[in-house]
């Protein structure tokens, strides 16, 4: 375990990615990413809760008898949930129409209950809040990735202003629709972790049947 | 009737809560290697969802909505910012009731669902089908067939991958996609395949 506080908030980022390499809190990576704005809000949304809500754990962490301590962490994320859920709807609706029960899914999300059991339960609160911050920017840096990517080229804009100019306005970008629809996140978080993999061969998975190396490549 | 029916079918295929909505992805991925253990999932997913969208419905009617507390003499209390820590402490009791009452009758099935049961709890998916169900404003007949048609969708989905996936463990996977970059890259092209789906109705 990572003991300085720059290791704490700097190794979710790459090396210990919660989407990529714990797979974790997924749900919400795919379904929110269709648009840039949607993606930061989300991201924003989450980290808050999750630094939060492993600050507050932390901090409680001596108190809390171990057979009832999810019911507890359950309740301080659904808390922190519900604060997030209302400061949303009062400031941004739009955003928050959209992103519609995806907020409430941020209880449920693994990241956040995976790190208030891994790690706000045995550190202090000071550290917990920066492993709860960096594990947010972990899931951050993804969802903006691939906002961006499903953005730009489903709909060839970013941020809601136009970039590419599509062909039916009269430029030359025939955009791609199939970014904007459900299977397109599966695949760009697909050859993301491929291409994370590739360059950090270390988080490659062992197999579960092994093909012997005379005969990998060959065709069937 | 044939809006039930109409419901079932939307929830089961046409807005698979797994593959169109992404819910429930953290289990659909991690406990998708074999076939048995994803039929064990997926009907303890079936019977929490059957059971809590409908609850929930009822404590939205009748508790949380605005104006829903008049039987009280409190016409103008809206209790709706209180939905979410609600139905989360239903799901979670709910589990738990399920799976002592299991141990207690069916000890069989509790010894088969057993280790799945307490993961549901933090599933998306149940979470997400009472987030629906209030979106959506479903009365409880509606809210009945959604539960159980957005859960018989999602076990089908695990069902299948798992089917895939066992069949996967024996082809030549480039190193760095293995594991769950090619679960990823599959579970899109059912995602696909059950857009074809779309536009079904009776």
């Amino acid at each position: 375990m990572a003991d300085s506080a720059k290791d704490v908030l700097l190794d979710p980022l790459v090396d210990n990615n919660p989407i990529a390499l714990q797979i974790l809190g997924i749900c919400s990576a795919l379904a929110v990413t269709t648009s840039l704005v949607t993606s930061l809000i989300m991201c924003l949304a989450l980290t808050t809760v999750c630094a939060c809500s492993s600050a507050s754990i932390s901090m409680i962490r001596n108190h809390i008898p171990s057979s009832i301590r999810i019911i507890v962490q359950m309740t301080i994320i659904a808390s922190l949930v519900i604060v997030v859920d209302q400061v949303l709807k009062a400031y941004a609706f739009e955003v928050s129409k959209k992103l519609s029960v995806f907020v409430g899914l941020i209880i449920t999300n693994c990241i956040v209950m995976g790190r208030a059991e891994a790690f706000a339960m045995k550190n202090p609160p000071g550290l917990s809040f920066l492993d709860g911050l960096g594990n947010g920017l972990g899931y951050s840096l993804i969802l903006i990735v691939v906002g961006t990517i499903r953005e730009l080229f489903g709909a060839g804009s970013l941020l809601g202003y136009q970039i590419l100019v599509p062909a039916t306005e009269g430029g030359w970008y025939e955009p791609n629709g199939l970014l904007l629809l459900p299977p397109s996140a599966f695949f760009i978080i697909g050859v993301f972790i491929w291409i994370l993999r590739s360059v950090k061969t270390e988080q490659v998975e062992d197999r579960d049947f092994q093909i012997h190396q005379a005969h990998r490549g060959e065709v069937a | 009737m044939a809006d039930l029916v109409n419901l079932f079918i939307k929830a089961v295929f046409v807005e698979n809560l797994a593959l169109s909505f992404f819910l429930g992805m953290c289990t659909f991925l991690a406990v998708s290697k074999k076939i048995s253990t994803a039929i064990g999932l997926g009907a303890a997913v079936v019977a929490v969802q059957a059971i809590t969208v409908p609850l929930n419905n009822v404590i939205y009617q009748f508790l949380l909505k605005e104006g829903a507390l008049s039987w009280a003499g409190l016409p103008e209390v809206d209790l709706s910012f209180l939905g979410l820590i609600s139905y989360i402490g239903v799901i979670a009791a709910s589990v738990q009731i399920l799976e002592m009452t299991l141990d207690k009758f069916v000890p069989a099935l509790y010894n088969a669902l057993g280790i799945f049961l307490p993961l549901i709890t933090v599933n998306c998916a149940i979470l997400g089908g009472s987030l629906f169900m209030v979106e959506r404003d479903y009365n409880f007949a509606e809210s009945v067939t959604y539960g159980l048609g957005s859960g018989v969708g999602w076990a089908l989905a695990i069902v299948l991958l798992a089917g895939v996936r066992e069949k996967l463990k024996y082809s030549d996977v480039p190193d760095g996609l293995q594991g769950l970059g090619i679960t990823f890259i599959t579970a899109g092209l059912m995602a696909l395949g059950f857009m074809a789906f779309s536009g079904v109705q009776l």
